[in-house]
C-alpha cells in the first residue's frame, strides 16, 4: 500500500494503539495534520507546545502507556523544551513528533527551521531526523520501544515536510523495529546478591526507601509482599508516593527535605536502607557527609548509571524493581522487626499534636487544611495533579494516596506551569476518574491559557487553587534565609474565578474554613469543570524543612504559635 | 586518567551524542580517537577522559544509555596496549640533519618527509614515548605537529568485542528494549 509519510505517521500511531494527540499545527507540520483529519486519531489542540507535551507527559503518568505531543518546526519545537525535560528528569515515556523544514534547506536557516535534535539531545532518551518517508513507520516504532523500555524517558522525532509529503511503501511487518544491537550485561553477580540477602537478614533496623521506579515496573503486589514478607517500615519519595497505600502501617509517608520528621529521623537511624527504583536525589538525602551513617545500602535499580552516584551503596541490584524483588522474598528470614517499628512509632512524638490539622480552628484558611478536606472529599480516590511549591509539598503531606498513579506532579525538574496541562492528559488517560488540580497562584498563570482546551474540549477537570498572594516556597526561603526579604515574590493574580468564567468554566471563590467543604462538594457534583480559588493564609510555611544541604535530621518544625497573618485582598 | 572503548553506530550524529554526555558529566575528554572497525556499521572509540574511577563508571554506564552506543567500557585497570601517533614537522639543515636522523633512530621513529629546511618525522608508541621524543626535538624548532591520540586495546585473550547480531523485534526484549 503506497502512502505519504504524513499517512503513514498516522497509521502508525493508530496501530500503536495511540488515541489522542496533543498538538499544535504549524507550516513544517500541516501535511501530517492533513492526514490526521481523514485519522481516527483525536487531536487536542492546545494553547501552547509546552502544554502538549506535560498533557503527554500527564497521559503517560496516568496511564502507563505513552503519550505523545506534536509540534510544528522553529518555535512550535522549542516551545517543547520545558516539557521534554521534564518527562527526562521524571522518567516518563513520551513521544514528541515535530515537523522539520525540507531536507533540501536544511540547515540553511530557512523559514522556522530550528536544530531541535541539537537543543534536545541532553534532555531526551533518545531523539532523530527523519528525511524520508520510506523511514517513518520503522522510528516512529522504535520511538515508541525506546520511550517505554528499562528507564522510560521521551524521545523527540524530528520528520521533514519532504519525508511528509513523498509516499512511500507501507506494510506493518516489514517496518519493525531495528535497533542497534546492545551487549547484554549480567546484572549483578550472585556473591552481591547473597551479600543483600544477608544484609536484609541480619538488619535490626531496616527501611525501604520507595521511589518511582516501583510503579514504572508495575511491581505494586510484589513490593507490598516483600514490605509484608520483612515488616519493613517504607519511606516514599514524592513520585513514589501511591506506589505502596498510605493507609498501611508500614507506610511512614514522604522522606526527604520536607517529609515527616520521624521519617527522616528513622532513616538516619536505620541500620539498613533498601532503596527501591529510586535515586538518592539531593532533596531525599540532604546533606550526603551526614546522610544515613548507621546503614548499610542496598540499591534496587535499574539505571546502571544510578548506582553510586550520590549514595555509595553495600550491594547493587541491578534489574527491574519487581523481578529483583520476586527473587529476594523467599529469602528472607528475619521478619520480626517489631522493636524498631515502635522506636518509630515513638520518634512520631507530638507530631501529631504539632500537626495544622490538630491546632484548635483561629478562623483562618490554611492550605493544608483545604488539601485535607479534599482527601477527606475525595476519598483519596482522586488523580490529584499538582504544580511545583508549597502546596505540591501540602499535598505530598496531607492527601493520603492508596493508589499508584493517582498523583502526577513534577519532582525532578520541579517545572511549574505543569499540572494543568498536565491533568488535562490525565483525563485523557482516565475519563472515568476523579482528576483534581492543585496548583498556585504562581504555577497557575504560567499555563492557565490551557483552560481554554479544557472547554474546547468539554471535559471535566476540577481545579483548586491554592492562592496565598506569593510565590509561597520561594518565600519562605527568603523568610527562613534572606531575612523575610520579599524581593519579587509578592504576586498579583487577576480575579481567578472571574478569569474562569471569561473562559466559561464556573469559578468560586473561598475564604473561609467553612466553605470549604460545600464548596469541594458542589465541584464534585458537577459534570463540568469547575475552578476554587482557595484564598490561604499567605505567609504559612511547609514544615518540617531540612534546609538545603543541612543533614536529614536538621529540620525546622513548625513553630507551636503559627499563625501570622490573615488571607486578605491582594 | 581513565580509558574507556565504546563501539557506538558508524553514523552522523553519534560523536556529538557521546562528547556531550562527558561534557554533560562535567568530564574533561583528554583524547577521543574514533574509526570504522572491520564490521563498516560499527565504529570503534578510545575515550581518554580527566576523571576517577567513579567518573569513569558514570561515564561507561550514561553511555551505555545511549541508543547508538552498542557497548562502554571500562578498561584503564586491564593489561592495555597503548598507541598514539605523532607526525612532527622539525628545522632542519644540512648541519643538525645528521643528528636528527641518529635521534630519530633512537626512538625508532621514522623519517617520512624531506624537505629543504625540514623533515617531518612520523613516531607511533605510548604518549610518554611520543612525549619524550618531542622533548629531544624542542631545541631544535618544532614547526608542526599532529598526534592522532591514544588508541587502545586489551592484550591477549582478553577479548572486546561488538554485539554482533542485530536482534529482531522478538529478541528484542532479552537485550533491554520492551516491545509494545
Amino acid at each position: 500500500m503506497k502512502l505519504t509519510g504524513a499517512e503513514i505517521l498516522c497509521e502508525t500511531l493508530t496501530q500503536l494503539g495511540v488515541r489522542e494527540i496533543f498538538g499544535y499545527p504549524g507550516g513544517a507540520i500541516l501535511p501530517v495534520y492533513d492526514a490526521l483529519g481523514k485519522s481516527k486519531l483525536h487531536h487536542i489542540l492546545v494553547r501552547h507546545e509546552q502544554g502538549a507535551t506535560h498533557m503527554a507527559d500527564g497521559y503517560a503518568r496516568a496511564s502507563g502507556g505513552v503519550g505523545v505531543a506534536m509540534a510544528t518546526s522553529g518555535p512550535g519545537a522549542t516551545n517543547m523544551v520545558t516539557g521534554i525535560a521534564t518527562a527526562m528528569l521524571d522518567s516518563s515515556p513520551v513521544v514528541c513528533i515535530t515537523g522539520q523544514v525540507s531536507s533540501k534547506v536544511l540547515g540553511s536557516d530557512a523559514f522556522q527551521e530550528v536544530d531541535i535534535t541539537g537543543i534536545t539531545m541532553p534532555i531526551t532518551k533518545h531523539n532523530v531526523v527523519v528525511t524520508k518517508a520510506e523511514d517513518v513507520a520503522r522510528t516512529i516504532r522504535e520511538a515508541f520501544v525506546i520511550a517505554k523500555s528499562g528507564r522510560p524517558g521521551p524521545v523527540l522525532v524530528d520528520i521533514t515536510k519532504d519525508a511528509q509529503q513523498a509516499s512511500a511503501e507501507f506494510d506493518w511487518d516489514s517496518c519493525a523495529p531495528k535497533l542497534p544491537p546492545k551487549r547484554v550485561r549480567k546484572n549483578h553477580d550472585q556473591a552481591e546478591f547473597d551479600r543483600a540477602v544477608e544484609l536484609l537478614n541480619t538488619a535490626k533496623r531496616p527501611l525501604i526507601l520507595a521511589g518511582h521506579g516501583i510503579m514504572v515496573s508495575g511491581a505494586m503486589r510484589t513490593f507490598e509482599q516483600f514490605v509484608r514478607t520483612g515488616s519493613y517500615p517504607v519511606a516514599m519519595t514524592l513520585l513514589g508516593i501511591g506506589c505502596f497505600p498510605a493507609r498501611d502501617p508500614l507506610n511512614l509517608g514522604m522522606m526527604g527535605m520536607h517529609g515527616e520528621a520521624w521519617v527522616n529521623n528513622a532513616i538516619q537511624e536505620a541500620d539498613l536502607l533498601i532503596a527501591v527504583g529510586m535515586r538518592f536525589d539531593d532533596r531525599v538525602t540532604g546533606d550526603l557527609r551526614t546522610y544515613a551513617k548507621n546503614a548499610r545500602k542496598i540499591h534496587i535499580e535499574i539505571d546502571r548509571a544510578e548506582i553510586n552516584k550520590n549514595v555509595k551503596v553495600d550491594a547493587a541490584l541491578i534489574g527491574d524493581a519487581g523481578e529483583v524483588l520476586e527473587k529476594l522474598t523467599p529469602l528472607i528470614v528475619t521478619r520480626d522487626h517489631s522493636a524498631w517499628l515502635r522506636h518509630i512509632n515513638e520518634l512520631k512524638g507530638d507530631s501529631a499534636v504539632r500537626d495544622i490539622q490538630s491546632l484548635p480552628d483561629s478562623g483562618h484558611l490554611y492550605a493544608a487544611h483545604v488539601i485535607n478536606d479534599l482527601w477527606k472529599e475525595t476519598h483519596g480516590e482522586a488523580i490529584v495533579v499538582t504544580d511545583v511549591g508549597q502546596h505540591q509539598m501540602w499535598e505530598a503531606q496531607y492527601y493520603h494516596h492508596n493508589d499508584p498513579r493517582t498523583l502526577i506532579t513534577s519532582g525532578g525538574l520541579g517545572t511549574m506551569g505543569f499540572a494543568l496541562p498536565a491533568a488535562i492528559g490525565a483525563k485523557f488517560a482516565k475519563p472515568e476518574s476523579e482528576v483534581w488540580v492543585v496548583v498556585g497562584d504562581g504555577g497557575f498563570q504560567m499555563t492557565m491559557s490551557e483552560l481554554a482546551t479544557i472547554v474546547q474540549e468539554k471535559i471535566n477537570i476540577k481545579i483548586a487553587i491554592i492562592n496565598n498572594g506569593y510565590l509561597g516556597m520561594v518565600r519562605q526561603w527568603q523568610e527562613f534565609f534572606y531575612d523575610k526579604r520579599y524581593v519579587a515574590t509578592p504576586l498579583v493574580a487577576p480575579d481567578f474565578a472571574a478569569l474562569a468564567n471569561a473562559f466559561g468554566i464556573r469559578g468560586e471563590r473561598i475564604t473561609t474554613r467553612g466553605e470549604v467543604v460545600p464548596t469541594i462538594r458542589a465541584a464534585r457534583e458537577s459534570s463540568e469543570s469547575v475552578l476554587i480559588d482557595f484564598r490561604v493564609e499567605q505567609e504559612d510555611s511547609v514544615y518540617p524543612m531540612v534546609p538545603a544541604g543541612a543533614s536529614l535530621h536538621d529540620m525546622i518544625r513548625r513553630p507551636n504559635n503559627p499563625l501570622v497573618e490573615t488571607a486578605t485582598e491582594p | 586518567m581513565q580509558t574507556l572503548v565504546a563501539y557506538v553506530e558508524n553514523k552522523p550524529g553519534v560523536l556529538n551524542r557521546v562528547s556531550s554526555l562527558a561534557r554533560r558529566l562535567n568530564i574533561n575528554i583528554d583524547s577521543l580517537t574514533v574509526g570504522p572497525t572491520e564490521n563498516e556499521e560499527i565504529a570503534r572509540m578510545t575515550i581518554v577522559a580527566h576523571t576517577d574511577e567513579r567518573g569513569a563508571h558514570r561515564l561507561e554506564a550514561s553511555l551505555e544509555k545511549l541508543v547508538d552506543v552498542l557497548l562502554a567500557e571500562n578498561i584503564s585497570s586491564r593489561a592495555l596496549l597503548e598507541r598514539d601517533l605523532a607526525l612532527i614537522k622539525v628545522t632542519a639543515d644540512q648541519q643538525n640533519r645528521p643528528h636528527l636522523m641518529e635521534l630519530t633512530k633512537v626512538f625508532r621513529a621514522r623519517v617520512v618527509d624531506v624537505a629543504p629546511e625540514s623533515l617531518i618525522i612520523e613516531v607511533s608508541g605510548t604518549a610518554d614515548k611520543i612525549d619524550g621524543l618531542l622533548e629531544v626535538l624542542r631545541p631544535f624548532g618544532v614547526l608542526e605537529m599532529a598526534r592522532s591520540g591514544r588508541i587502545s586495546m586489551t592484550r591477549g585473550n582478553d577479548l572486546l568485542r561488538p554485539p554482533s547480531v542485530s536482534p529482531q523485534a522478538s529478541e528484542m526484549e532479552s537485550s533491554g528494549y520492551t516491545v509494545p
